[in-house]
């Protein structure tokens, strides 16, 4: 899935280039998509919040300086676009734990990196090749953990943890994104992906049993 | 060289995937590591985890939204 050269994109799109407006659309929606849903609410909400992105990119490309990537250019219009959006839908639905600070606390059983035990009961008897297992029945019972563990985060441990490891972007491209220090991004990211290893820990668990 | 306790191991899991820890805290954990069968058990459920969620399914914008926005590029650039 190659998109050309930054200058040349952002050239294509100036003049007009329907073709490449179409390719970046059909590259990084998706993932626009998947970011959208750390701040707003449903899925709905996210596809708007996508769609108000594109719109700026639209209006905004003439001004756009290359001092970041496009795609971070773009991304960065989401998030901004999806915080407010957020923080507007929690003015009107509860929605106490989305938009916490740094002093988030840290989740329940999130493994070694809190204070207490770090080796739950049972990690030892846990298969020493633990690996996930391949093959779509089990696949779709560890998508549904994920997404379910995804949907209790923070908004900000989740847009770390969608860009960084279901997106597979740069920790520098995540910062850039999210206008947030490598120290900050790693906390966050830890913390998201410990919560997500528990999920997955309690289901191999249960199957073990 | 400095040893780890396995708290301390659980903290630097996600650094040392990354491979962002300097040299001494990373032979550290990995020393930690050899001897310890559960931190061993939970570095591999963090790559797991990682592993498992490059393949979550994504959902595609709308045909409707998707053309809408095609539209409206279009209008814009003609003018």
């Amino acid at each position: 899935m190659g998109l050309p050269p930054d200058d040349v994109v952002a050239a294509a799109l100036r003049a007009g280039d329907e073709t490449m407006f179409a390719a970046l659309l059909d590259t990084w929606s998706r993932g626009m998509l998947r970011l959208a849903r750390s701040y707003v609410s449903t899925s709905d909400s996210a596809e708007e919040v996508v769609q108000d992105t594109w719109l700026a990119v639209i209006r905004g490309i003439d001004g756009f300086e290359g001092r970041s990537s496009v795609k971070t250019w773009v991304y960065r219009i989401l998030v901004n676009t999806a915080k407010k959006r957020g923080a507007r839908e929690s003015r009107t639905v509860p929605w106490s734990s989305a938009f916490e600070g740094d002093g988030e606390p840290a989740l329940d059983g999130a493994g070694p990196a809190d204070d207490r035990s770090p080796l739950l009961p049972g990690w030892k008897d846990l298969p020493a090749a633990w690996s996930v297992p391949e093959g779509e029945i089990l696949a779709s019972e560890i998508r549904g953990r994920i997404a379910a563990a995804l949907a209790t985060l923070p908004a900000r441990q989740r847009s770390v943890i969608t860009l960084r490891d279901v997106e597979g972007c740069s920790s520098e491209e995540v910062c850039a994104i999210l206008d947030i220090s490598a120290a900050n991004q790693r906390v966050l990211l830890h913390r998201a992906r410990a919560a997500v290893r528990k999920r997955l820990e309690d289901y191999f668990e249960a199957m073990r049993r | 060289m400095k040893r780890l306790s396995c708290p301390e191991v659980g903290e630097h899991v996600t650094a040392y995937l990354d491979d962002e820890l300097a040299d001494d805290a990373r032979r550290a954990l990995e020393e930690h590591t050899r001897g310890c069968a559960d931190c061993t058990r939970h570095i591999a459920q963090f790559r797991a985890t990682i592993a498992a969620m490059r393949d979550l399914p994504a959902t595609s914008l709308s045909p409707v939204t998707r053309d809408r926005l095609l539209s409206a590029f279009r209008a814009a650039r003609r003018r």
